[in-house]
């Protein structure tokens, strides 16, 4: 485990020209970026596509201005159909999931810095690198085609259950060239995401520098790593089904459809096939891909959190170990989707069980990060609110997955919205701010400008108290047995609770409006921020050892030497308060 | 600023624990046998969710308050116990309630899926298909018809593809878009997909079940008070999903023993 690679990382030459350098770039910094770029407009239009819905829901006859150019069909005289709100909500989570809550947290700061963290000039496999973006890419464009051909988005959700997501044109629009789009899209974001795992995976365990042992990486490192392992063994199940999916389409296998259906009056010419078995293969991956989704935030707050509390965490090692457990586990508990089926019942206590489990390690994260809080000395800025704002998201988005691990309280909620709220806040929100948190500390290290610290406070914390007012009441809703995907309320049953609706949307707008408050400081710091130097936040891993931006080889010619763990914070170091990974003086002054 | 967020979050825990404590969103009545197993558990889960919600919540809060904006040189302290003693404490504690949780709260489970139905539980077959529910009842002769799919004809509303002409059993098969039950009698309601995937859910009776194309399922359940009651389709199933909705109606024995002869007269 101590053997770390004394050879030197793959020499290549300086990039020249626009090309090399900025588009068709082999640098894993310009990647991360391209990434954070790509999940940028992804988010965005997601966010926008929520906003739609959520109007549509609580004011249906509200003719939205121009959302006719955005769709003749979708919403004829600007009033949104209610196919096409299906397609709007399949188009939220896809871009959402894939190409939000994967790239940011994971491919962007993991790109951009774990080779950094570790000492390394560059990935392992640079040209699979750029692949794994352009593909990505690629995948993105496949993906938005289905808002311009004349058949729209699928309607099926971002989990595209089979036979409506297999049978084509008979299961309604968007069916028959939009769900084949995604198919592909997802098929090409899969093979994107297998090589971005391969080269994470290489680059920690053949190019850590010399001193760099595996217990001396960053916990986001960590993070990455651990979710490289999970992203390999979930995208490789996903790829198939996804190219299975496109042959019961397009080739007329029956993998997904059995025999004997009757859509749109026609008998399906299928027989044979399983629509469980999609479910099993889709969650597979599926279930895994919520912990690809936290993980990365998980360590990313872990190691900006230590920074701000100017001491380490009660243990690394034990933040460690709980990731691990946490991405062991997720590939044992992904029945829990499928509680209602039709699985054998049996299976469902056997999918409860290490559900509950999970419980366990995520309580651990919780408590070492809030006992670690204990007797620190907290530095608050836009960072550290989004980190602190974390671990409450996390809480609040975790205790609810106690009542949806339970089969029998899954009988009841189930399908409603409390488990949009669960996962909305779990997932998403708590990842999200993971990446904020990540945003706003490393943005002096990318650029070498700060952000603008009052505009992220503010940001912050129409961000933190928006969500809950957006997610909470979803619980509440859910309780009272309000049922997800409904384009409207067509029943007296759902009347008491349409103001609540409009309370929810009211804060999704605001929340979202603030977001803009997020990318007008992202694009104004890049060009006019206040200059920062090399380690603003007295930090102590290997990135904050080289200038602000760093070089294209990062270190220069050098190879950095480490030789402490890169949480020696509250030691009486040259510098300050802390002691760099590769500075060689002894650490004292740390009494614990 | 630190304080603010400690604040903050105390308001925030309060706020939304406020309307669960009050009930002010409660949980339809429940009109079965087995739902108060459901009831109780997701109560048993409330109380030690909501305890963990709060508890974090205010913990997080008091730490943020009391340990930001501290003058610069102020001495860093560990937790008493350090992170052995958390460990365990999660182990323990939270190991425990997920023995609680898992082994205990299994009974409503299985009250619902490892009892088989009595044997003279009512059989009722729904069928499910965008974006209707259908109900068949196996008329006075006590035997259901088959299903062709290649015979099934809306227009002629042939819903389930039944061949009355060569098939005995399936021509005083009654078919209902209602769900008609008598109550306190058991029902044994088998489920059959004919397009998608579809659900089966009645908020009131604590049953949701999941029609799956190619694979028969069934439930059974007893419901304990008359009236009319909604059933909903849980699974996105195409463009009219959020108005894909049938009625269960709750009879008492004699008002269905009438239903049941009107029915079978037609």
């Amino acid at each position: 485990m101590s053997e770390t690679s004394a050879q030197p990382a793959h020499v290549h030459a300086p990039p020249e020209g626009f090309w090399r350098k900025y588009v068709f770039s082999l640098d894993h910094k310009v990647i991360g970026k391209q990434y954070y770029a790509l999940a940028l407009v992804a988010v965005f239009t997601g966010m926008f596509l929520s906003w739609l819905m959520r109007i549509h829901l609580v004011w249906p006859a509200a003719k939205i201005p121009g959302l006719e150019l955005m769709s003749k069909a979708g919403a004829p005289g600007g009033i949104m159909t209610p196919e096409y709100y299906l397609s709007l909500l399949t188009m939220h989570g896809t871009l959402m999931v894939f190409f939000v809550l994967t790239n940011a947290p994971f491919a962007a700061f993991g790109n951009y810095f774990l080779p950094i963290q570790v000492g390394a000039e560059d990935m392992a496999f640079p040209r699979f690198n750029m692949m794994s973006f352009w593909l990505t890419f690629l995948a993105w464009v496949v993906l938005m085609l289905a808002f311009v051909i004349p058949d729209g988005p699928p309607i099926a959700g971002w989990t595209e259950y089979t036979p409506l997501s297999a049978i084509g044109k008979d299961a309604g629009p968007g069916m028959q060239w939009g769900a084949s789009l995604w198919g592909i899209s997802i098929a090409i974001f899969c093979a994107a995401s297998l090589l971005g795992a391969l080269n994470f995976i290489a680059t920690t365990l053949d190019l850590r520098t010399k001193g760099m042992t595996l217990m001396r990486m960053p916990l986001c490192t960590w993070a990455w790593f651990i979710t490289s392992c999970i992203a390999l063994l979930a995208f490789a199940v996903l790829l198939p089904a996804c190219i299975l999916l496109i042959l019961d389409r397009h080739a007329g296998t029956s993998f997904f459809i059995p025999g004997g259906l009757v859509a749109s009056d026609r008998l399906q010419p299928h027989s044979g096939g399983s629509p469980l078995l999609w479910q099993h293969l889709f969650w597979f991956f599926g279930h895994p891909e919520v912990y690809i989704a936290i993980l990365p935030s998980m360590g990313i707050v872990s190691h900006i959190l230590t920074n701000s509390m100017r001491k380490p965490l009660l243990s690394a090692k034990v933040v460690i170990y709980s990731m691990m457990s946490i991405g062991f586990l997720s590939y044992m508990v992904w029945g829990h989707h499928m509680f209602l089926s039709g699985m054998n019942p049996m299976s469902a206590l056997a999918f409860s069980f290490p559900t509950l489990t999970i419980t366990i390690p995520a309580t651990i994260l919780t408590l070492i990060w809030l006992g670690s809080l204990y007797g620190a000395n907290i530095q608050i800025n836009s960072a550290s609110l989004f980190a602190l704002g974390f671990i409450s998201m996390f809480v609040s988005g975790g205790v609810s997955g106690f009542f949806l691990a339970q089969p029998s309280i899954d009988i009841y909620l189930h399908a409603t919205y409390f488990v949009v709220g669960h996962f909305h806040m779990v997932m998403g929100v708590a990842s999200l701010f993971g990446v904020f948190t990540g945003t706003y500390f490393w943005f002096p290290k990318m650029t070498g400008r700060y952000m603008n610290e009052g505009l992220g406070k503010l940001h912050f914390w129409i961000t933190f108290i928006g969500t809950y007012c957006i997610f909470m009441p979803f619980h509440y809703l859910g309780l009272v047995g309000n049922i997800r995907r409904y384009q409207s309320f067509v029943d007296d049953f759902m009347a008491p609770y349409i103001p609540l609706h409009k309370f929810i949307t009211i804060a999704a707008l605001i929340t979202g409006a603030a977001q803009f408050i997020f990318l007008y400081n992202l694009i104004y710091s890049r060009f006019w921020g206040k200059p920062a130097p090399e380690n603003p936040w007295n930090a102590t891993s290997l990135e904050w050892s080289i200038p602000s931006p760093p070089p294209w080889n990062n270190f220069g010619d050098k190879h950095p030497v480490v030789y402490h763990d890169p949480y020696q914070y509250g030691v009486k170091g040259s510098g300050g308060d802390f002691v760099m990974q590769d500075s060689p003086e002894p650490v004292t002054g740390n009494g614990d | 600023m630190g304080k603010l967020l400690g604040v903050v979050l105390v308001i925030i825990a309060l706020v939304s624990a406020y309307p669960i404590l009050k009930n002010q969103y409660p949980l339809p009545e429940d009109i079965s046998t087995h739902g108060h197993l459901i009831d109780e558990q997701l109560h048993d889960t409330m109380v030690e969710a909501g305890i963990s919600f709060i508890g974090a919540q205010l913990v997080l809060a008091f730490f943020v308050w009391s340990f930001t904006g501290r003058k610069p040189g102020s001495p860093l302290k560990n937790l008493p116990g350090g992170a052995r003693a958390l460990v365990i404490v999660a182990f323990v504690i939270v190991g425990m309630e997920v023995l609680a949780l898992g082994a205990f709260g299994q009974k409503a489970w299985a009250s619902v899926y490892f009892t088989p139905a009595k044997a003279d539980s009512l059989q009722i077959q729904a069928q499910a298909e965008q974006f209707a529910f259908y109900f068949r009842y196996a008329g006075p002769d006590g035997k259901f018809g088959m299903i062709h799919p290649e015979k099934i004809d809306e227009g002629n509303q042939n819903y389930f593809g039944l061949d009355p002409e060569n098939d005995v059993a399936a021509r005083d098969d009654i078919v209902s878009g209602e769900l008609v039950i008598p109550v306190n009698r058991e029902i044994h309601l088998m489920l059959h997909g004919k397009d998608v995937g579809h659900s089966f859910f009645v908020r009131e009776l604590r049953i949701q079940q999941d029609f799956v194309p190619g694979l028969d399922l069934s439930v059974h359940f007893t419901a304990t008070k008359t009236g009319k009651y909604e059933i909903v389709c849980t699974q996105l199933c195409g463009l009219g999903h959020y108005n894909m909705k049938a009625y269960l109606n709750v009879m008492s024995q004699a008002d269905y023993d009438n239903w049941f002869k009107q029915q079978s007269a037609q």
